[in-house]
């Protein structure tokens, strides 16, 4: 078995948001036999987390160029777009 | 449907068809009420207003409505509740992912955490609401809170 992707989850205050974002990427990815591991964090957050991680998916801006894909969506909190989302997620894991 | 959110929605905290003028007022005035009914200290609306211009949390809805979801740091909260507010006319609230954009909200959802990663269940809950436009405008018609509590039923 291949190692599970993980992924970091940023958002303003990583309170509530990053919350419902982690759990719903988490849930779309197994249901696509995708097995990931989450880490929620704040925007500031991301450049001294980011080491280790495949991704960054966020909901608020975060620096670019950073040298691991980044993902800003809203789609999980509002549903508009989520399949493609999805899809770009899985893409940017098998990349 | 949204039992979590029913459980947490302070009645007193809500406040339906309100006139209020622009975000400042509405977050005000909601988290006012939080701290009059014991769910937050008196230090919270200051820091739910200043997290709001520094991490805005407007929503661009699929819908006719726009949401917004403000909320602050766990130490100015005593214990989870939510506050909610209709707009009769929108306010300008920042939009979550590109802040510079503004966006016309007119369902505002006050979110009062006690720590992160808390209350996962209620906030799918917001989550699933966000995203029904049907839920949204039985919000927005309601005229007391028993609508309220009917269209999270």
């Amino acid at each position: 078995m291949a190692q599970p992707k993980r992924i970091l989850v940023a958002c303003g205050t990583a309170i509530a948001t990053s919350t419902v974002v982690a759990m719903a990427i988490e849930e779309a990815l197994k249901a696509r036999g995708i097995d990931v591991v989450t880490r929620q964090c704040k925007a500031a957050e991301v450049k001294s987390l980011m080491s280790g991680y495949d991704l960054i998916v966020t909901t608020t801006p975060v620096p670019k160029d950073i040298g691991i894909p980044v993902i800003q969506t809203l789609a999980f909190l509002t549903g508009i777009g989520k399949e493609a989302v999805i899809e770009d997620i899985v893409k940017a894991l098998q990349a | 449907m949204s039992e979590r959110i029913l459980n947490l929605l302070e009645p007193r905290a809500v406040r339906l068809h309100s006139q209020a003028q622009d975000k400042t007022e509405v977050l005000t005035e909601l988290g006012n009420l939080l701290f009059q009914t014991g769910y937050v200290r008196e230090s919270f609306v200051e820091a739910a207003l200043q997290r709001e211009s520094q991490m805005p949390t407007g929503l661009p809805l699929e819908g006719k409505y726009n949401a917004a979801i403000p909320h602050t740091e766990c130490e100015h909260v005593l214990k989870p509740g939510l506050a909610l507010a209709t707009l009769t006319k929108p306010v300008i609230f920042q939009n979550m992912i590109q802040p510079e954009e503004g966006v016309p909200v007119q369902l505002v959802i006050l979110m009062a955490l006690d720590q992160p990663k808390s209350q996962v269940e209620m906030l799918q809950e917001i989550a699933g609401v966000l995203q029904n436009a049907l839920v949204i405008e039985k919000l927005m018609e309601a005229r007391d809170f028993q609508d309220i509590q009917k269209a999270f039923t």
